[in-house]
């Protein structure tokens, strides 16, 4: 399903500390698509991604996943609208300390009101698809940082979501892993058509995904900007 | 609860933690509650056991067993009544004694009192309650070993503490400073009353050994308008009665048996502390466990926010938060009360401790309770944990 943000604004504080997180940005990604967010800190790449995933209201402009508009939703249609239609991938993967693997994506159904038992079979499915299979009953603790990431994926798709949200998914890793792991989001948005928006840091992955934006004071522009500060020329072509 | 056992799995060396006190707070319950019981009874199950509904004092001393006199004209007067069934006498004096085997020695004691007002030839020194009832009233106790009260003027019944002290029947026990000697004719119950034993006299006995001159009439002879008073009315009771309009005709204060036990020396004190104790071990038992859980919650705030991202409602958080508390909380407290009903089986004898179902029911499931309003307090922050802060940009 198709990911659609609607000439949207976003205001944050209020009186002398309002800012404006998001300006009048309006962006459409289809599903098989992995668009990538890039901009400095402080940009509104995050604002992007919590008014994308139903974190946070927008203060004008539409919000809508596939022809559901979510903009107006109550709080607890946000977090069914969560639970059933968006993967979240965090940074550092934020994985439940106490969980394995396998229970990382469990709880995914347990959430929803789902028999996590029952899911067994399509976590240990997913855990395979991302390389995992020898490592299911390991907690984070004992996974390496790509590894981790693995899962933080796997488990992004356990709802078979329509859109996935990635924040910095690579910040933790080395080049190599980056590339790893930015390959395996593309290439899970591809197959099982999803909308997905990566926002990062890390311009090193960004041949890997179908179109890049750039985010600069709140304002979203299509390509690589000087504001991004790119470490490479050649990636100013997009594809 | 699928992250809550996991949690406990995980951290189970701090909820082990928490749960040892938990477990040695509810410990400490029971055996408070233990020595509650033991002391109650130590000081009144005399008068527990009493098969009477009501107990009538004076109006002008109140409950008070210490103080309280009746009259003859009272109980006769009382025990006509309509809604009155039974009525009868009680005397109630605490004595210090001695016990002898040999009733040679008894009389040598007796003879000493009555000379120097001290007894040089001992046997074996005893604290008891006498209780004065008329043979045959119905508060009269029945014996599970010797004669019925009454069958002799000076035979009273001894209850099982002394019995442990090695007197039997048989023995003559002689009273100091008045030097009265009776002979135990018989065996009754475990009753105590402030902490000594209890030993059922005929009334007139106990009447002659209060109120007479020393030796009593073997040596002087007895004012007979003693044997028209007694400590307090025994009755038994139908609701019908006007126990309002009875008391005021008659002088009387009445109270249930139950709401007597306050008149007895020192009862209200022991349990009052006992009660203190118990209110503020609660009133812990919830500061710790919320401290616990508010550090729990605190440490665990980016996990919260991260399950609410992922779609899990509050609710869901919630219920998740407070079922792992209540398992730590009952798990704990069964292990504490547990612990604590051993101890009741190796307490030694003779020691005020007595396990109640009740009682330590009651207290467990406070401890529980306490615990979950403590828990309850500091999950609550839950509510206000922010889903937004599982992004990077938000954190």
């Amino acid at each position: 399903m198709t990911l659609t943000l609607d000439d949207v604004t976003l205001r944050l504080g209020d009186g002398d500390d309002e800012i404006t997180a998001l300006d009048r940005v309006s962006l459409t990604v289809a599903a098989g698509e992995l668009i990538a967010v890039v901009g400095p800190s402080g940009s509104g790449k995050s604002s992007l991604l919590a008014v994308a995933g139903a974190l946070l209201r927008p203060t004008s402009g539409r919000v809508r996943i596939g022809t559901e508009d979510i903009t107006d939703a109550s709080d607890r249609d946000r977090t069914a609208v969560r639970a059933r239609s968006i993967g979240f991938v965090f940074q550092g993967s934020n994985l439940l300390p106490s969980l394995t693997a396998l229970e990382q994506l469990q709880l995914i159904p347990d959430l929803a009101g789902q028999r996590p038992s029952a899911a067994r079979a399509r976590a240990t499915e997913l855990l395979t698809e991302v390389g995992m299979a020898e490592r299911l009953g390991r907690r984070p603790g004992r996974l390496s940082g790509g590894e981790r990431q693995r899962v933080g994926i796997a488990r992004a798709l356990m709802n078979d979501p329509s859109i996935i949200l990635a924040d910095e998914p690579t910040s933790a890793l080395d080049t190599e892993r980056s590339h790893e792991i930015v390959r395996l989001l593309a290439r899970e948005t591809h197959t099982r058509q999803v909308a997905t928006v990566m926002v990062t840091h890390d311009t090193t992955v960004l041949d890997l995904v179908d179109r890049i934006y750039t985010m600069a004071d709140g304002r979203l522009t299509v390509g690589l900007t000087s504001a991004s500060r790119p470490t490479e020329t050649s990636l100013l072509a997009p594809g | 609860m699928f992250i809550a056992f996991r949690d406990l799995w995980f951290a189970r060396g701090r909820f082990a933690l928490m749960g040892a006190v938990v477990a040695m707070l509810a410990l400490l319950m029971v055996l408070l509650t233990g020595l509650s019981s033991g002391l109650v009874e130590d000081n009144i199950s005399g008068v527990r056991s009493l098969p009477a509904t009501n107990l009538s004092f004076n109006a002008e001393s109140g409950v008070n067993f210490s103080r309280s006199t009746v009259e003859r004209s009272q109980w006769e007067q009382l025990a006509q009544r309509p809604g009155i069934t039974h009525a009868a006498p009680l005397g109630n004096s605490l004595f210090n004694a001695q016990a002898y085997h040999d009733p040679a020695a008894a009389d040598t004691g007796r003879q000493e009192i009555l000379a120097d007002g001290k007894s040089h030839t001992k046997g074996t020194a005893v604290d008891v309650a006498m209780f004065g009832v008329e043979p045959g009233s119905f508060i009269a106790p029945a014996p599970t070993q010797g004669q019925a009260l009454g069958s002799s003027p000076a035979g009273v019944l001894i209850s099982q503490g002394l019995v442990k002290k090695g007197v039997q029947v048989g023995d003559h026990i002689v009273l100091d400073r008045v030097g009265t000697d009776v002979t135990v004719i018989g065996v009754t119950g475990k009753d105590n009353y402030g902490h000594v034993p209890v030993i059922y006299a005929p009334l007139a006995l106990w009447q002659e050994a209060t109120f007479g001159p020393p030796g009593g009439a073997t040596v002087a002879p007895v004012n007979p308008s003693v044997f028209n008073l007694a400590t307090l009315i025994a009755s038994d009771v139908s609701p019908d009665a006007d126990l309002a309009a009875i008391d005021q005709q008659l002088g009387l204060t009445t109270v249930t048996r139950p709401a007597s036990f306050s008149g007895s020396p020192g009862y209200k004190e022991e349990t009052g502390t006992l009660v203190m104790i118990e209110f503020f071990l609660y009133v812990i038992a919830a500061f710790l466990v919320g401290a616990f859980f508010m550090v729990w919650t605190i440490q665990r705030k980016q996990e919260i926010g991260l399950v609410k991202a992922l779609g899990g409602s509050t609710a869901y958080v919630l219920k998740d938060a407070l079922g792992q508390a209540v398992i730590i909380l009952v798990g704990a407290t069964a292990v504490g009360v547990l612990v604590g009903c051993l101890f009741g089986f190796v307490v030694p004898a003779g020691a005020p401790f007595a396990l109640e179902a009740g009682p330590v029911l009651l207290a467990a499931f406070l401890v529980v309770a306490m615990g979950i309003v403590g828990a309850t307090l500091s999950i609550r922050r839950i509510t206000k944990v922010d889903p937004l802060i599982a992004l990077n940009g938000a954190r």
